[in-house]
């Protein structure tokens, strides 16, 4: 029987200062330097620690008690899914394609967070920040898991689920998450936080997770759903201190301005350059459409971005270097994208496909400006082909940009009948990049970049499985002509539609 | 011109009251009903008050079992066990 409190519940600020400040001690036995040996080489400088606080004043038995109650919830529902034939729900077996590129490019990245913030928690010296960074690190930790746990009621019925592990590290595509995360890890515990709790959570976070979320919904995917929205729950809580955390290095001392404006100049562009496989996935891959991308980028991209630099104004911190080419980039960088994948897809973990007529429709009135003057055209030529017998694959290696790692295939921000490649000569080598901010990307850490383990080079180098095609599908775990390939005429497509048709019939 | 502040809940039932409240004491707000989602935008700033929370609920309400039910929010938040507020400063 529970016994009323006597004495008057603390206040949250109060509860908030014995459970962060009251925890955090003056070392005697060592020196500051010693037991944060991270925290000065960066040139960030901070006065006074305190000054940090969790707007949400989240202390660790609430945290306990609210995660808690999001996982019941979560597995509830998981439950139901797996009890109900969750898997024969979505609109349609191609939706999965987009759920493999998230397990396989998405979930491992949430691990590496969880790697991150657990670093950043140790590294940081205020004990505020430490609190907080341990409890994101939890939070990944179980957004990965969740993930992992959702997702594994369709591998049990679909093809290209079952090999994320080996994938995150062999896939092509997938080096472009890898990259991105790891970039950050072996960034400085400051540069860690403004990339991933700051540039990627606050400023980008929204684009993947909101529309995705709402892609699974009209989708009729349950289980997406439920992981999305619990993860999501915990992302409100990272945004806010990811802003937090910005204001504070702000105004802790001006040195610090132009350094972390520098990093949002980086970091916003590597993950945007990131996102374009989100964009690829609304525009082309979910059956029943949410928003465009470009309709995305308008409200979580232009619209909140804007109020947030304005916001920071104050402070010296200008929108990022590349904004006004992710806003011209806008119309293009989703469809650019899927031509290339289509053209890939023998070497993809899920299936690629032609748009319907319905979907040129659909693509035609989100991107006025594009879509029937640049793609379609080009569409129509795939179509011809494929309806010919001879569908065009491209067997030749595309060529990757040194930074993101994507395939060099997005057009000049002022001309997209222009492919735009950037090249450089760093000690005796030649280095190819996608764009000039990637590129100064390289510029300002080529000692860093010039380590990148880029894919194609490993092909051709022969590290990947011993040279050849046949020999690289076993190395990266992909089952030819189950994994990859175009959906029309797939195992996925024959299943669903039995599938299907025996849940409403008494066929054996 | 102002900014604004927004704040995204999950619809379900433990989110109707919160949404009822934000009506309430934000007459600014604008509430977009989403699938599986609401979406409530204001100039500038918002607040969600733990009494009219709980006028609406008919029973005590602790501001950050909103946590649960969050998606996402834009603006400077400030929280205390009275009052959650979102705001910009320019």
């Amino acid at each position: 029987m529970d016994t009323k409190a006597r004495q008057p519940k603390l206040g949250l600020r109060e509860k908030y200062r014995l459970l962060t400040r009251d925890l955090g001690w003056d070392p005697t036995y060592q020196t500051r330097e010693t037991l944060y040996p991270y925290a000065e080489y960066e040139g960030i400088k901070i006065h006074d620690w305190d000054k940090w606080e969790d707007p949400f004043r989240l202390t660790m038995d609430a945290y306990w008690k609210y995660q808690s109650e999001k996982d019941r919830k979560f597995y509830a529902i998981l439950d139901a899914h797996a009890q109900n034939n969750g898997h024969l729900n979505i609109t349609d077996a191609r939706y999965l394609s987009a759920i493999k590129l998230f397990l396989q490019a998405i979930s491992p990245g949430e691990y590496t967070s969880h790697q991150g913030f657990s670093r950043a928690g140790r590294e940081l010296p205020g004990v505020g920040t430490q609190v907080a960074c341990q409890m994101q690190a939890l939070d990944e930790l179980r957004h990965a898991q969740t993930q992992i746990h959702a997702l594994s009621n369709y591998n049990r019925f679909y093809n290209g689920f079952h090999a994320f592990v080996q994938q995150r590290d062999r896939m092509w595509y997938n080096s472009v998450p890898r990259s991105f995360f790891d970039d950050a890890m072996t960034g400085g515990p400051f540069e860690f936080v403004v990339a991933i709790a700051f540039a990627f959570e606050y400023v980008l976070t929204n684009l993947l997770f909101v529309p995705f979320m709402s892609g699974a919904a009209y989708n009729g995917d349950m289980s997406t759903v439920t992981f999305g929205f619990s993860a999501q729950s915990d992302e409100a809580r990272h945004m806010t201190l990811g802003l937090e955390s910005i204001k504070f290095l702000l105004e802790q001392d001006p040195a610090n301005v132009p350094i972390v404006q520098g990093w949002l100049d980086k970091w916003f562009w590597r993950g945007l350059r990131l996102l374009s496989l989100v964009g690829t996935m609304m525009d082309y891959m979910l059956p029943k459409r949410v928003m465009s991308w470009a309709e995305a980028w308008n409200i979580y991209g232009e619209e909140n971005g804007s109020a947030l630099f304005k916001d920071l104004a104050r402070y010296g911190i200008r929108k990022p270097k590349g904004w006004e080419d992710a806003s011209k980039g806008r119309d293009h960088i989703s469809h650019q994208f899927m031509l290339g994948l289509y053209q890939w897809s023998f070497g993809t973990a899920f299936h690629g496909w032609i748009p319907t007529d319905e979907e040129f429709a659909w693509l035609s009135e989100k991107y006025p400006d594009t879509f029937d003057r640049y793609y379609r055209p080009r569409w129509n030529e795939l179509r011809k082909l494929a309806a010919a017998g001879t569908p065009f694959k491209n067997y030749g290696l595309p060529m990757l940009c040194q930074t993101c790692q994507l395939p060099c295939l997005f057009t000049e921000p002022d001309d997209p009948t222009t492919l735009c490649h950037r090249e450089v000569e760093y000690k005796g080598e030649r280095y190819h990049f996608c764009s000039s901010h990637c590129q100064e990307i390289f510029d300002h850490e080529p000692e860093k970049y010039v380590q990148a383990w880029l894919p194609m080079n490993q092909l051709t180098q022969g590290t990947s499985g011993g040279g050849g095609l046949e020999n690289w599908m076993k190395y990266v775990n992909l089952v030819d002509g189950q994994d990859n390939g175009d959906f029309e005429g797939s195992q996925d497509q024959r299943n669903f539609a039995q599938w299907k048709h025996n849940s409403v019939s008494n066929q054996a | 011109m102002p900014s604004n502040v927004f704040l995204v809940l999950q619809s379900n039932d433990d989110t109707r009251a919160i949404v009822d409240a934000i009506e309430i004491d934000n007459p600014k707000a604008t509430i977009t009903r989403q699938p599986a989602m609401v979406r409530i935008d204001a100039p500038n700033r918002l607040v969600v008050r733990r009494e009219t929370v709980e006028e609406q609920l008919g029973n005590p309400f602790d501001l950050q079992a909103m946590h649960v039910n969050l998606v996402t929010l834009g603006g400077n938040v400030e929280e205390d066990a009275d009052e959650f507020a979102l705001y910009w400063d320019n």
